[in-house]
């Protein structure tokens, strides 16, 4: 057999339940692997402990012929998560030493099914980045490098610890959340796969919030099968959510290898942006041949309202954010700093608990609520969202299954490279995914290629509301064709 | 629109956030871009549009009006910086 940690997640599962592997052993190749990749910094906490008495459970029951669907499948948890027992830091200063004592829905329905904890990754402080640079554990280095160099680059953000992890080989599926595109530009980035549900597909109880109209918690894996194969288990009702949505959890992975034939996918024009290097716009053409080749049908859509989702989504969640950021004012839970009395206290708490990325967005979310400039900026944005969310409303209703666009404008760039001057510079990263989020859609980043310098590209999928299964159906073939990535090995 | 100098403290105490005199003018200028940013918005024919108030098209459920957690006062404590006797301890509010 291969080496332990080079199994997608369906041949571990076939290796385990034919006893050629224990998960006992698994777990310990991966905890070794995540060991001897501590330079990368992907993890920030490391739960060994955990992992194995979790896989020794799996053993028992694999051994009683009682195996469940992800019976010991080691899994990296983004640190936004809450893990009962386990430090979980949303990667800012003023939840340095905050232990949950509860675990939240998605997390713990992995647990259900067996997977085991291999521990939490690094993300930009409170998911506000697109470079895991954020992070006040310092950035996650990717573990891919441009060809003949040595220069540091980021994994993308703001999930960026579990898109490392699962791309160099720590873990064999991760979890991350996605606000922006913080689950599939990072997976971009990384040559792996990484899906954003739709909105109220998988509960948000027990995950750090955001911005709560955004949020969405997803799966990274290698393969589009494995990634099917964890959201099977992440999605589904969760009555502590308000927002989740009660509809049966279909049979993801029945969905992989699915015929296209016949499908319509719709090319959004405006996807085609000033200054798209060439070689994203030739990706994307072979995409299209990809899909028209098993059969689909390519029409090109227009999506007027595109531009304007950026500067919306720069309202929408900043303002949510800061409100959702209230709640850390050094009473409850986290960092307190002394005051003279209870209200320089809070400033006081706030201020060094919070990076500087993260004070920017809550300032930002406080002026576009404030009294005189709410009707300006957040009921504008909102109304915005309404004609966003209509354009793909008209597509789908003319026919359209789904969209292909590219998933990011560029591949990964350097530590430092950009936003130092200018944040908005950083926020354009998310500018082929951030539609998604504004109106509710599943999007899935697939691995399609690799650029000039030997960096992964990916091509992102967008379908109608809970239909992830066209998704996966459609990513299979592009994987098919496309084949899969790793980077080599240097830390 | 764009803020000075007095809007960014204003903001700043709104948001609880203690912002150092030396900061202040290198977030009026972040703040700024930002702001620039998002005026784009402003191109926008919105009349009539409604704003989008739930993401998905469904109504709030509804549950019974019962107890349905609580009796964890410890577990809510636990992280609290500092506690007594099963209260949150901050500074004198009251004099």
């Amino acid at each position: 057999m291969s080496e332990p940690t080079q199994l997608t997640i369906t041949e571990a599962r076939q290796a385990l339940t034919q006893k050629r592997i224990s998960a006992r052993e698994l777990v310990d190749a991966y905890l070794a692997a995540i060991e001897s990749a501590r330079d990368l910094n992907a993890f920030v906490l490391e739960t060994p402990e955990r992992a194995r008495a979790m896989a020794a459970e799996a053993d028992a029951r694999i051994a009683r012929g009682e195996a469940k669907p992800l019976d010991g499948i080691p899994i990296a948890v983004k640190d936004m998560f809450c893990t009962e027992g386990v430090r979980t830091t949303a990667c800012s200063h003023i939840l340095e030493n905050f232990v949950p004592t509860y675990e939240s829905t998605v997390s713990a329905q992995l647990w259900r099914d067996g997977g085991v904890l291999l521990g939490k990754t690094n993300n930009d402080e409170f998911a506000m980045g697109s470079s895991n640079e954020t992070s006040f554990f310092g950035p996650v280095l990717s573990p891919w490098r441009r060809k003949g160099s040595n220069t540091p680059l980021v994994p993308g953000g703001s999930s960026g610890g579990s898109a490392a992890a699962v791309a160099g080989r720590l873990a064999l599926g991760a979890i991350g959340t996605d606000t922006g595109g913080s689950i599939r530009q990072p997976a971009a980035f990384a040559g792996i796969v990484g899906m954003k549900p739709t909105y109220g597909r998988c509960s948000r109880w027990g995950t750090i919030a955001f911005a709560s109209s955004l949020d969405q918690a997803g799966p990274f894996a290698r393969t589009v099968r494995d990634a099917a194969m964890l959201m099977r288990s992440m999605a589904g009702h969760d009555p502590k959510d308000s927002t989740s949505v009660d509809r049966p959890v279909p049979d993801y992975e029945a969905a992989v290898g699915r015929a296209v034939r016949g499908m319509k996918i719709g090319i959004p024009k405006e996807y085609r942006v000033e200054g798209m290097p060439a070689e994203i716009e030739a990706l994307w053409e072979k995409g299209q041949e990809w899909l028209r080749a098993a059969g689909a049908e390519l029409v090109e859509v227009s999506l007027p309202h595109t531009k304007y989702a950026l500067p919306a989504y720069y309202i929408v969640a900043p303002a949510e954010a800061s409100s959702n950021l209230a709640r850390y004012d050094g009473v409850r839970y986290g960092l307190r700093v002394p005051g003279a009395n209870i209200t320089e206290m809070y400033a006081k708490t706030r201020a060094e608990g919070f990076g500087a990325e993260v004070r920017r967005r809550v300032m930002i979310g406080t002026y576009v609520l404030s009294s005189g400039y709410y009707d300006a900026y957040y009921l504008r944005a909102q109304q915005v969202r309404t004609l966003i969310k209509k354009d793909f409303e008209d597509c789908f209703a003319a026919g359209v299954d789904a969209m292909l666009t590219p998933a990011t404008p560029t591949s990964a760039f350097g530590l430092g490279e950009r936003g130092g001057s200018d944040p908005v510079e950083m926020y354009l990263n998310d500018v082929f995914t951030v539609t998604v989020n504004m109106a509710g859609l599943p999007g899935v980043s697939v691995p399609a290629g690799l650029d000039v310098q030997g960096l992964p590209l990916g091509l992102q999928l967008i379908g109608r509301p809970f239909d992830e299964e066209t998704l996966f159906a459609l990513g299979a073939v592009i994987e098919d064709a496309a084949g899969t990535f790793q980077p080599a090995r240097w830390w | 629109m764009s803020v000075d100098a007095a809007t960014v403290r204003r903001i700043a105490h709104l948001a609880r956030i203690d912002v150092a005199d030396e900061e202040a003018e290198h977030l009026r200028g972040e703040l700024n871009a930002i702001i620039a940013f998002v005026e784009q918005l402003s191109a926008v024919d919105v009349a009539g549009v409604e704003p989008m108030r739930s993401v998905t098209p469904m109504a709030l459920p509804m549950r019974d009006d019962v107890v349905t957690d609580g009796g964890i006062a410890d577990d809510v404590l636990k992280n609290a910086p500092q506690e007594d006797a099963g209260f949150f301890v901050v500074p004198r509010v009251v004099e």
